[in-house]
């Protein structure tokens, strides 16, 4: 700051301007899922009580008996602290020592999935049963301080089976990452390399297929997968399938919808690796498909996690299409949650339906700690080259 | 790259485009012009019950659903022409509205709401999100270096948030006597129901569009204020050019093909607005054109699905955003063919 030129330092009233309405910014980004995180460990009374204290501190979830002490939240902020840190450094490490250079993802999705049981069963067991027995043991720091139950969250994984929905968001969103990378890298790379009109013409038209709304596209699907059987009966015989309902169905037209997006944003990311690099190889004997697999693949990594992280994104946010084209017992996660609160019945279905959608919201939430960079660039990304 | 080569990359991608995305455009047009129902037929009856003298009986006529070998109802799919799209914008209530200027008569129908609150709500958040965003971008690009991490990671969780809870997040601060409502009754000192009229709703959902969108223009345009040509505005503080000089005559003119981008991206995001009227339980006061055609694909109480107007609603719809987008797509291929 201190060589800057004069006239470009800022005067004291703009700098205070800018980090009030910074802070105030920060604020509104945050307190409404900070909000819904909070209510969703209330009992229901409490949960949507006008007063923003008896929200926080739930005096009467607090009464029921359930709540933080001060030894509780030091303990479990301080682990929170270390789970990130462990997250950030030693995992990284770790990682790169275990796993050979060449199977690094395999290395990551094992490495993420093990420290992710190592974080659960630290906070779901043995930090409980520590402080267990240390609460009673040490008086006044021992003494509930924050109401905060986890009924909520047991009533909606346990009682209500949400762990079926999850595990079909798993199923939904894992086939459409890998399958819309698989087909939007080959055509990527191939409309990178392209200078026809033939690739401009393919990209403009995938520009007007990403704004079609997917209402429109589904009213297409629906009638079609409802008949499926009976249409595809002269061409498969007996096997023919509904397609209504099926995950594998939605898969492809999540990956379908997806696509325009995915080759338009990979597109620009090997646009951006040197074609010399490929050409160097072709010199070197060898043909397209060797030069990509030897050359391109390699390198492009960067740009395939980030358009990944987008595909996820799509897949793992829908409505619309999943909602309507699968039925209750395939059901993913963010449709399913319109069960909850469509029955509005009772404050405490309402407080599930809470509990629901913070679960929901707690992958994305890890998503953006970790991949922060990724999403950064891709959405830059798009709008440079774009 | 030789055509062959070109074709073996992008095939795979095309042909999903063309099945998933091209085709169901096709059925989607066929099938506006069509009606799918249950095939009825009428047939005599003859009923007879005891009686004192002999028996009584009645013959009636009779409508039943005819079923094939099956055992399944049988339908039948007719040409019906423009019955759909009758059906769905009703010209004959609608029309006379329009010439009589009378707008809350011509908002009774459905379509014409929908349409009503999707245009208004695209169009209004636009100009919100680029400024809100503009301004988020600038504020950072000012602010100490350390600051700017953090800030990121916070804007980007409404951006990544799935929009229908994002949407119920607001709407849970909100509703019945929450915290929200009852801080405006206290500053307001009069009561409030948020959810009891349309306009109310519709502010929440423009909040909601505005804090879910404004972080994506951010980080765009911070981006691209990175790129903006130090010497040229070290030129223009020589000249005597003040800060909002700098801003109007080169940090914006520096940033117009990222505003179009956004506003493109932007338009077709906005005008597909649905999940709002989800995450709100909005449809009693207001709707928009995506949900207009999600809602005729449920099935309803009879568990039957309006096909055939869900398709003419989808149909109008496409044309809705073809017109809106034609402008800025006739500027891209005006920059292709000078580049």
């Amino acid at each position: 700051m201190e060589n800057l030129p004069r006239a470009l330092r800022q005067p004291f009233f703009l700098k205070v301007t800018t980090g009030i309405f910074l802070g105030f910014w920060c604020l509104l980004a945050v307190f409404p899922i900070f909000w819904i995180a909070v209510m969703s460990f209330k009992v229901p009374v409490e949960a949507f009580s006008s007063n923003p204290l008896a929200v926080i501190f739930g005096p009467q979830t607090r009464a029921t008996g359930k709540g933080l002490s001060l030894l509780d939240l030091i303990a479990g902020i301080a682990m929170l602290v270390l789970a990130v840190r462990m997250a950030m450094h030693w995992l990284p490490n770790a990682v790169r020592r275990h796993a050979p250079v060449s199977q690094a993802w395999l290395g990551w999705i094992f490495g993420v999935a093990l420290f992710g049981a190592g974080v659960a069963v630290v906070f779901l067991e043995w930090l409980p049963g520590l402080l267990g027995v240390l609460n009673p043991a040490l008086g006044p720091l021992g003494v509930p301080l924050i109401g905060l139950t986890p009924e909520h969250y047991i009533a909606v994984w346990v009682e209500n089976e949400f762990y079926r929905n999850f595990i079909n968001s798993l199923i939904v969103t894992t086939g459409v990452v890998t399958i819309s990378l698989s087909v939007g890298t080959l055509a990527g790379y191939g409309l990178a390399r392209s200078h026809t009109s033939l690739a401009f013409w393919i990209l403009i038209i995938a520009l007007i297929f990403r704004a079609l709304p997917h209402s429109v596209l589904v009213a297409g699907y629906l009638p079609v997968f409802i008949h499926s059987a009976e249409i595809l009966r002269p061409f498969l015989g007996d096997a023919a399938p509904t397609l209504y309902g099926q995950p594998w169905a939605v898969i492809a037209v999540l990956v379908s919808i997806n696509q325009p997006f995915t080759i338009w944003m990979l597109r620009s990311f090997f646009q951006n690796i040197p074609s010399e690099l490929d050409e160097a190889a072709r010199v070197d004997g060898c043909n397209h498909f060797q030069a990509f697999r030897l050359v391109i693949i390699p390198v492009m990594w960067p740009g395939v996690i980030t358009t990944g992280l987008f595909s996820f994104l799509l897949a793992y946010n829908d409505f619309l299409v999943t909602s309507l084209l699968l039925d209750a017992q395939n059901q993913t996660m963010v449709p399913a949650i319109s069960g909850y609160f469509n029955r509005e019945t009772t404050t405490t279905d309402q407080v599930e339906a809470v509990a629901a959608a913070v679960s929901i919201t707690a992958p994305l939430f890890v998503l953006v700690l970790f991949f922060q960079k990724q999403i950064i660039s891709g959405l830059v990304q798009g709008a440079v080259k774009g | 790259m030789k055509f062959k080569t070109f074709a073996l990359f992008v095939g795979p991608s095309v042909f999903l485009m063309f099945l998933f995305i091209a085709a169901p455009l096709f059925s989607v047009f066929w099938q506006s012009f069509h009606l799918t129902k249950p095939v009825f037929e009428t047939v005599e009856v003859e009923t007879c019950t005891p009686g004192f003298t002999g028996q009584t009986c009645v013959v009636e006529k009779k409508t039943r659903p005819v079923f094939d070998a099956q055992g399944k109802p049988k339908t039948e799919t007719t040409f019906v022409g423009l019955q759909s799209y009758r059906n769905l914008i009703e010209p004959d209530r609608a029309f006379p509205a329009m010439v009589d200027g009378d707008w809350t008569k011509l908002l009774t129908i459905d379509f014409w709401k929908a349409l009503r609150f999707t245009l208004t709500f695209t169009f209004i958040t636009l100009p919100l999100v680029i400024a809100v965003g503009f301004a988020i971008a600038l504020a950072v690009n000012n602010t100490l270096r350390a600051l700017r991490g953090p800030v990121i990671f916070l804007s980007l969780l409404p951006f990544i948030i799935t929009p229908v809870i994002g949407a119920l997040a607001i709407r849970w601060l909100f509703i019945g006597d929450g915290i929200m409502t009852a801080l405006l009754e206290w500053w307001l000192e009069r009561d409030i129901a948020l959810f009891a009229q349309g306009w109310t709703i519709e502010l929440l959902m423009l909040f909601y569009r505005v804090w879910h969108a404004a972080p994506f223009a951010f980080v765009v345009l911070y981006a691209g204020l990175q790129t903006v040509n130090q010497d040229a505005l070290e030129s223009a503080i020589i000249d005597g050019a003040n800060r909002w000089e700098r801003l109007r005559y080169i940090v914006i003119p520096h940033l117009m093909p990222l505003l179009i981008f956004i506003s493109l991206i932007h338009l077709m995001d906005t005008y597909r607005v649905f999940e709002e009227v989800v995450g709100f339980s909005s449809q009693a006061h207001v709707i928009s054109l995506q949900w207009l055609t999600y809602d005729f694909l449920t099935p309803d109480d009879s568990g039957s699905r309006s096909i055939g107007r869900a398709s003419a609603s989808a149909m109008l719809t496409m044309i809705g955003i073809a017109i809106i987008l034609v402008p800025l797509l006739r500027r891209t291929w005006r920059d292709h063919k000078e580049g």
